[in-house]
């Protein structure tokens, strides 16, 4: 397929995704009077505020209390609702786990749980409000659907099937501007790994807007090397490709993962978790290591904890090293 | 509420608690003082205000109940079973492998249980949620809740109790089984739980305080409560846990405690006295 990363400007940046998150939900409810909004305070932030603009009466902010919006939520979708609450990544994951691990999931409940604002994009709110960890949590939810989209057209595609399907999810959601990935004809389905670009030294396997796009441009410099290297944007974690991973574990033989959020618990534990069982290949993971988020611009702070193409490049080479070995 | 609108419900509370220990003594163990404290609740809520049909479950327009201290579960099964949600003989396969029972309510596995509770703090969340719902889709059902002592200990029901209040929910109609025992010890030495009354009065609630044993008090604060359209009530019953079993009423250990078919024979001996009164 064709994307369009490589040659995005400024101009050719795509809607922010926080836009795309509230018009898709504006004309999914357009359609299904079940479905509601809430926000702890963050509608600005979050862009619910399209959606409270066209539905008031389905908008619900419960304020500075995101254990209780999750709880209502939980109770909304037991009177037959299907209820969007969303927060900061830091705060849906850490803050509300419990109430969403109790009242949402175990009481299998349809609570669709919004985090935006994931790992470095957090940038200038720092430390307290970046997280790392939120996946590796998820993860640990029996039957949860986690999806991370790289960008608005994918976004517009997923999130129609994530309100479909009956159980409760956790969208990781990259809010502010982001340039475009893919043309706006492409499909997507949740569940199945999207095969960006095909290769047959090494598959970087990505998720998310950051990492995605820099997954990208590593494969443009490792070909200009002569690397065959395929790209595969993991946008569903959970349940994962595991039958894309094999095959693409067998077609390169050396797989790297590039994930905004820590390399313990996240999508590279995830595709380790496959291969180990499946197909044991090659991994390298890049990621967070072992540390916690600080502030800084979402440049610096990529530079900081090695989320570039330039790292994913140079742990490439390591992997291929290891691989040749 | 007169004489013979009062006696069938003595009697009725009667008949629960001893279904109630019978349930929980077949096991040998169980949450024993917290089921105690919640009968005359329970069933002045089951057998006369409750808009509900044991036939038929999914009914839409039913009231709806969430027992927020979930770890009550037995007594309430009781109730559904006598209403006719399962047969009775189920009862004994509470806390059982593969049961239908759990120790705490679970909207999943329980016919007529409409909310899955027992993690504290929880219950009042999903019946501001419901309520909403309700209040969205037009539905006529209004939304009864009951939470603990140690529910009130738990932030986020104060959470929830802002937004109720926010909201406006007049569907919405909550009880504190106020039994001010937790399973440390009093509530008075371990989490101080007074003044209720202010507390929830302060968070816009109709509040009102009566005693959680007596029918005729439950029924009028009931009645008021749910005349109340504008804004979420509260009921704080003044309840004594473990009630009316001999030897174990309002010692703080009866939370989980074993209970053995002495106990029970002794407590089926004290409920036929109390059935001679009725």
């Amino acid at each position: 397929m064709t994307y369009l990363i490589a040659r995005a400007t400024p101009e050719e940046h795509a809607p922010e995704m926080r836009a795309v998150y509230a018009e898709t939900l504006v004309s999914l409810a357009e359609q299904d009077d079940r479905i509601v909004v809430l926000d702890a305070d963050l509608m600005r932030a979050n862009g619910t505020e399209a959606f409270k603009s066209r539905f008031p009466e389905r908008t619900f902010d419960v304020g500075v209390a995101e254990a209780n919006m999750v709880g209502v939520s939980a109770g909304l979708s037991a009177a037959g609702l299907i209820p969007f609450p969303a927060t900061f990544t830091c705060f849906a994951a850490r803050r509300t786990f419990d109430q969403f691990f109790i009242s949402a999931n175990y009481a299998q409940q349809n609570v669709k749980l919004t985090g935006s604002d994931p790992g470095v994009a957090a940038a200038f709110n720092g430390g307290t409000h970046m997280s790392f960890e939120d996946i590796g949590l998820m993860r640990t939810i029996p039957k949860i659907l986690i999806c991370e989209p790289s960008d608005p057209v994918s976004l517009r595609a997923l999130l129609p099937q994530i309100a479909a399907r009956r159980g409760s999810s956790y969208l990781r959601l990259h809010r502010k501007p982001i340039a475009s990935i893919y043309a706006e004809s492409e499909t997507f389905e949740l569940g199945k790994g999207k095969v960006i670009c095909d290769g047959s030294d090494l598959t970087i396997v990505a998720a998310g807007a950051i990492l995605v796009a820099e997954a990208i441009q590593a494969a443009e410099l490792l070909e200009k090397d002569g690397v065959s290297t395929a790209v595969i944007d993991m946008h569903t974690i959970k349940p994962i490709d595991a039958d894309l991973l094999v095959s693409y574990a067998k077609k390169t033989g050396a797989i790297l993962t590039a994930e905004n959020h820590q390399i313990r618990g996240g999508l590279g534990s995830a595709v380790a978790e496959v291969l180990t069982e499946h197909y044991p290949v090659r991994q390298l993971r890049v990621g967070i290591e072992d540390e916690f988020g600080e502030v800084g611009t979402q440049e610096y702070l990529q530079e900081r904890f090695g989320l570039t193409a330039a790292n994913l490049v140079a742990k490439a080479r390591i992997l291929l090293e290891r691989k040749g070995a | 509420m007169n004489a013979d609108e009062l006696r069938p419900l003595k009697q009725k509370a009667i008949d629960i608690r001893r279904l109630t220990v019978d349930e929980i003594s077949h096991l040998g163990i169980g949450h024993v003082g917290g089921s105690m404290s919640v009968v005359e609740v329970l069933v002045l809520l089951y057998y006369r205000h409750l808009k509900h049909d044991p036939a038929n479950p999914a009914w839409e327009d039913r009231d709806k109940f969430v027992m927020s201290k979930g770890h009550a579960g037995p007594a309430l099964y009781a109730i559904l079973a006598d209403r006719g949600y399962f047969p009775k003989e189920m009862l004994y396969t509470l806390n059982k492998g593969g049961t239908n029972l759990p120790s705490h309510c679970d909207m999943n596995r329980t016919p007529g249980i409409d909310m899955t509770t027992g993690s504290l703090g929880q219950g009042l969340s999903a019946a501001v949620g419901i309520a909403l719902g309700h209040r969205l889709k037009k539905l006529p059902g209004r939304v009864f809740a009951l939470i603990g002592d140690g529910d009130t200990n738990e932030g986020q029901t104060w959470e929830a109790a802002m937004s109720a209040s926010m909201f406006g929910l007049g569907n919405l109609v909550a009880f504190t089984d106020y039994n001010k025992m937790q399973i440390d010890g009093p509530s008075e030495v371990i989490m101080k739980t007074d003044r209720l009354l202010d507390r929830w009065t302060s968070f816009g609630w109709f509040t009102q305080q009566v005693n959680g044993h007596d029918f005729e008090a439950l029924n009028d604060a009931l009645e008021k409560a749910i005349a109340q359209t504008d804004r979420p009530a509260m009921i704080i019953a003044d309840t004594v846990k473990g009630r009316d079993l001999p030897g174990i009423e309002g010692d703080y250990k009866n939370h989980n405690m074993p209970l053995t078919a002495e106990d029970a024979d002794r407590a089926y001996a004290y409920f036929d006295e109390l059935e001679a009164q009725v």
